[in-house]
């Protein structure tokens, strides 16, 4: 493979980008964004037909010379990674077409900063080196920084910053972490760390705790979830979809790379406050669903309980849970981004997120309702729908790992059931009283073309996960291999230095 | 002959010493005329001195060793000149559209820059002193040159009094220095203190170098002129403190710590530390409740400098390249904003406060964008250049195992993103105010560019800075 396919897909974006700055009308703003992202997404799809589903390790390599001394421009993925790829690169055109009238101000700029953002998020997927890895997460700050608060509603402000900070103070602890590591090793090469994780133990435990501050509020787990609700309210549809998205899925994506197989005496020791933050996030906040008034809040907080599925299963290191906490990873991209267009569509006929302020939709939205109908089915996890293949998976892993742990968890289920379909019964049912829905329209074609293929995507993956299985399946398996591996030699060496010990004594 | 080989080795220095005399005999005999005339002499006598520097031999000491040229003199004397040059650039604008523009002006910052220059290279606490004092007299004149305002006169007062007082501990430790080891040479101090350890008349002598060090470099306890010199001097030459003056007070810095007393790291490290840490959590919560945004330049020095004290903690080879390119990313950076700073017009008046920035991106987008970049660029966000300056730093730092001021560090360097995302908020989110004025001279426009440009793509290509960095490090421990 001579063609630098993951350098291109990740840089041109930012080529777009720079021919919006060129030309920055709104109209062609528009249409060079699209553009872009179409051929981006092309680019992914060629990364698929590229990729060799039986081969574990890193493949379409990139490798240069960059800061030097240990520290270099190595790209590639692997059976994890490339479906990020793919499914960033999925998302973006649907964020451009969701923006497409419901922007008006500043169009030129906004692309620009969608553009920068989605460089950023396919760099961290592809990323083969820690130092890179972190300046791409860190890169994709600022534009959803400026996203938030130009283009987002009232609070804007506030939750840009509470978004910003969160994210940031969770990673600045994680480049020390970096550095800590490149003292150690030579190297931040995520290559040649994965082959030999040697860290000793009480090393492993601050590394696993810096990279465990970042990712856990980029993901967001409970109690750092805070930024998130606010963060989705405040920001426009395509904003959101993003974050939900791609930009959660970092968190785990960071886990399943670097915590699991680098750290893994750590990740033993951790396990259990991982499942007890999981199991309060998936509880606790499907409760904090229920209670709430906003549309855009309550998809926020379904969002928090069902990444506590995917840390869950992430930490229950066998194949079950980890495949499902990937497959739900994706689904939850698709389903989520799903909900928050579905959001979008009508907050841009009546302006308002408010619950209460609509009832009695599908009188004159039938088509919105189904579509909607499906969506919400997907995100309470109901079998045929993709939602059901990763939450069943992390529990049947969850099960395997500590029964109690799969019993609590799958009360989150119900109650994902219970604040789903209260929100679709309060805004699709009932009678049309509002006088401000009487001349609500239905989709218009932009929107259909918009939500149909992701009903399409949610409801193949439910019926026939296979193609993404066949990917995920070795690199899986090499992964829970790592994992006990370097385990294994953790405690052998701990046993030998306890004997060493003894013997000194 | 001996003399003469002397003189090479400090050919960049007389070139400036011999130029601004020339210069100023002209500007004594044009009249006030030919100052923009002089301006550009200046900028070109400094161009010539950096050509020196590059042309000049790769390590030589000179006056029996009162005098190095090594690889670290020429990188922080390049790094100064390049400062100097172009904050004498934009002076040449500023007092041009006031009106002000006289001749003494581009000749006290070649003199002040001569000053710097002496101070990085000096070997021996005696040069050192000279040097100083040298930079000092003329920056203070600097400060105040804006006469008849009244911040200006303040601002020279006031830095004048406080450094008067700095120089007099620096000239107190040094004495002890002496008095306790017998030499005022770098070289043969380190070998005392090598041979007969660490006495308390040296550690005395230490601590007062250091706290009079400190104060030129505006550490922490020692800051507090700075946000009043910065907010009162002109803006070009609040530009010149910010950029050549720092490079060279930290560069000396680190070798008047560095090389006279490797054996009493154990002692000096404490000190070092302790005034980094203070400088970085000082610089970034003190910046928050700013308006006029000089200050917040000033508080954001501050800051910077307590990051780059880290790398002279280290006390290693790494730590000494990190100060170095957090130095070029610095002075690359904060020229630029200075350059934005001085188009913040409005009516043809100059304005300084924040929520004059207000709505910038709607009124002037480009300038929006440059700004914030930088800003963030300070900030030390990656992808921008700001970034590879706090990582190298950082880098150091945990090599030489000081784990809880690193963390100190980003911790507060998260602090201090507040500010300037505050900055970014306040350009890109509120509401506009009235548009700035749009002229733009030549001059700032080209820096802005270059500033930009630096701090956008010096991560894609970092390698040659990092080099240069690296060799000129090496070269300061033989």
């Amino acid at each position: 493979m001579s063609l630098p396919i993951l350098s291109l897909c990740t840089f041109v974006p930012l080529l777009g980008a720079l021919a919006i700055l060129v030309v920055p009308k709104a109209q062609s703003a528009r249409w060079i964004a699209l553009g872009t992202t179409v051929v981006v997404f092309a680019l992914s799809l060629l990364i698929w037909a590229n990729f060799d589903n039986s081969n574990p390790g890193f493949q379409l390599v990139e490798k240069l010379d960059w800061l030097g001394g240990g520290i270099s421009y190595h790209m590639g993925v692997d059976g994890i990674s490339m479906l990020f790829v793919v499914l960033t690169a999925g998302l973006m055109p649907f964020c451009i077409l969701a923006s497409w009238e419901s922007i008006e101000t500043r169009v030129a700029e906004y692309m620009v900063a969608f553009l920068v953002l989605e460089t950023m998020m396919i760099g961290v997927f592809c990323a083969l080196d820690l130092v890179l890895f972190y300046v791409l997460f860190e890169g994709g700050l600022i534009p959803m920084f400026l996203i938030i608060g130009v283009w987002g509603g009232k609070r804007r402000v506030y939750a840009s910053f509470k978004f910003f900070l969160y994210t940031f103070i969770g990673s600045v602890l994680m480049l020390l972490a970096i550095m800590s590591m490149y003292w150690y090793t030579g190297t931040t090469d995520i290559v040649a760390l994965l082959e030999n994780p040697n860290f000793p133990p009480h090393m492993q435990t601050w590394l696993w705790l810096a990279f465990f501050a970042s990712f856990a509020v980029k993901m967001p787990m409970w109690p750092v979830h805070t930024w998130l609700p606010d963060a989705h309210v405040e920001a426009p549809t395509a904003g959101s979809v993003i974050l939900a998205g791609i930009l959660l899925k970092m968190g785990g994506y960071g886990f399943l790379c670097f915590s699991l197989p680098m750290f893994p005496s750590a990740t033993e020791m951790f396990a259990p406050l991982v499942f007890s933050m999981s199991l309060i996030a998936i509880i606790y906040t499907s409760l904090v669903a229920l209670a709430q008034e906003d549309m855009k809040k309550l998809i926020a907080y379904s969002s928090v309980a069902h990444m506590g599925f995917v840390t869950m299963g992430i930490f229950t290191v066998n194949h079950q849970g980890i495949e499902g906490g990937i497959f739900q990873m994706l689904s939850h991209g698709v389903v989520s981004g799903a909900l928050f267009l579905c959001v979008g569509v009508v907050y841009d006929r009546i302006h308002t997120r408010e619950i209460a302020a609509y009832g009695g939709l599908v009188n004159r939205m039938p088509l919105y309702a189904a579509f909607f109908m499906v969506f919400t089915l997907a995100n309470v996890g109901m079998p045929g729908t993709s939602g059901f293949i990763g939450e069943f998976l992390t529990m049947l892993g969850a099960f395997l790992h500590n029964s109690w742990l799969a019993i609590f968890s799958a009360t989150g289920v119900i109650l994902s059931a219970a604040y789903a379909l209260f929100l679709y019964r309060r805004i699709i049912f009932g009678a049309l009283v509002k006088p401000s829905l009487k001349t609500i329209q239905d989709l218009t074609p932009r929107e259909i073309a918009l939500l149909a293929p992701l009903v399409i995507i949610t409801i193949g993956l439910g019926i026939y996960p296979k193609p993404v299985f066949d990917v995920t399946t070795p690199a899986v398996a090499k992964l829970i291999n790592d994992n006990k591996t370097a385990l294994a030699m953790d405690k052998a060496g701990g046993k030998v230095a306890i004997v060493q010990k003894e013997a000194a004594q | 002959m001996n003399l003469c080989a002397d003189l090479m080795v400090l050919l960049p220095e007389l070139i400036l010493a011999i130029g601004a005399m020339a210069l100023l005999l002209a500007g004594a005999i044009g009249g006030e005329k030919t100052a923009p005339l002089i301006s550009w002499g200046a900028i070109a006598l400094l161009l010539a001195a950096g050509l020196a520097c590059v042309i000049g031999p790769e390590q030589a000491t000179a006056f029996h060793n009162a005098f190095v040229s090594d690889g670290f003199s020429r990188f922080a004397k390049l790094l100064i000149l390049v400062g100097a040059a172009l904050s004498i650039l934009l002076a040449e604008e500023y007092f041009a559209r006031l009106n002000l523009s006289r001749f003494e002006l581009p000749v006290l910052m070649v003199l002040a820059t001569l000053g710097m220059m002496l101070m990085v290279s000096s070997a021996s606490f005696l040069s050192l002193y000279m040097g100083l004092e040298l930079q000092s007299l003329a920056l203070y004149v600097l400060a105040s040159f804006n006469r008849d305002n009244l911040r200006s006169t303040e601002a020279g007062l006031k830095y004048f009094v406080l450094g008067a007082l700095s120089s007099g501990m620096l000239l107190y430790g040094i004495s002890l220095i002496y008095g306790f080891t017998g030499s005022t040479e770098f070289a043969a101090i380190a070998s005392v203190t090598a041979a007969s350890g660490a006495g308390l008349g040296v550690i005395f002598g230490l601590v007062f170098l250091i706290a009079g060090l400190a104060f030129k470099v505006s550490a922490v306890p020692f800051h507090m002129w700075t946000p009043d010199v910065y907010e009162g001097a002109p803006t070009p030459v609040t530009a010149y403190f910010a950029t050549a003056a720092k490079v060279a007070a930290l560069c000396l810095f680190l070798r008047a710590i560095l090389i006279p007393f490797p054996d009493l790291i154990h002692q000096w490290r404490q000190i070092i530390i302790f005034i980094s840490v203070l400088s970085m959590v000082l610089g970034a919560v003190a910046a928050i409740g700013q308006t006029n945004i000089k200050r917040l330049m000033a508080y954001s020095s501050i800051g910077h400098m307590g990051y780059a004290l880290l790398g002279l903690a280290a006390g290693t080879t790494l730590g000494v390249r990190g100060v170095l390119i957090y130095l070029a990313v610095y002075v690359a950076t904060n020229i630029g904003v200075f350059a934005c700073i001085q188009a913040m017009r409005r009516d043809g008046k100059a304005v300084e406060n924040i929520s004059d920035l207000a709505g910038l991106a709607r009124t002037d987008l480009k300038l929006a964008l440059l700004f914030s970049m930088l800003f963030l660029s300070l900030a030390g966000l990656p992808p921008l250049a700001g970034f590879v300056a706090k990582f190298y730093i950082f880098l150091s730092a945990i090599e030489a195992g000081l784990i809880w001021p690193s963390v100190i560090g980003v911790l507060a360097s998260s602090v201090g993103l507040v500010y300037y995302l505050r900055l970014t908020a306040i350009m890109f989110f509120n509401e506009p105010a009235p548009a700035l004025d749009k002229g733009r001279a030549f001059g700032s426009t080209a820096i802005m560019l270059v500033s930009g440009a630096v701090t956008l793509v010096l991560l894609v290509a970092p390698s040659p800075l990092i080099n240069a960095a690296d060799a000129a490090a090496r070269s300061l421990f033989p």
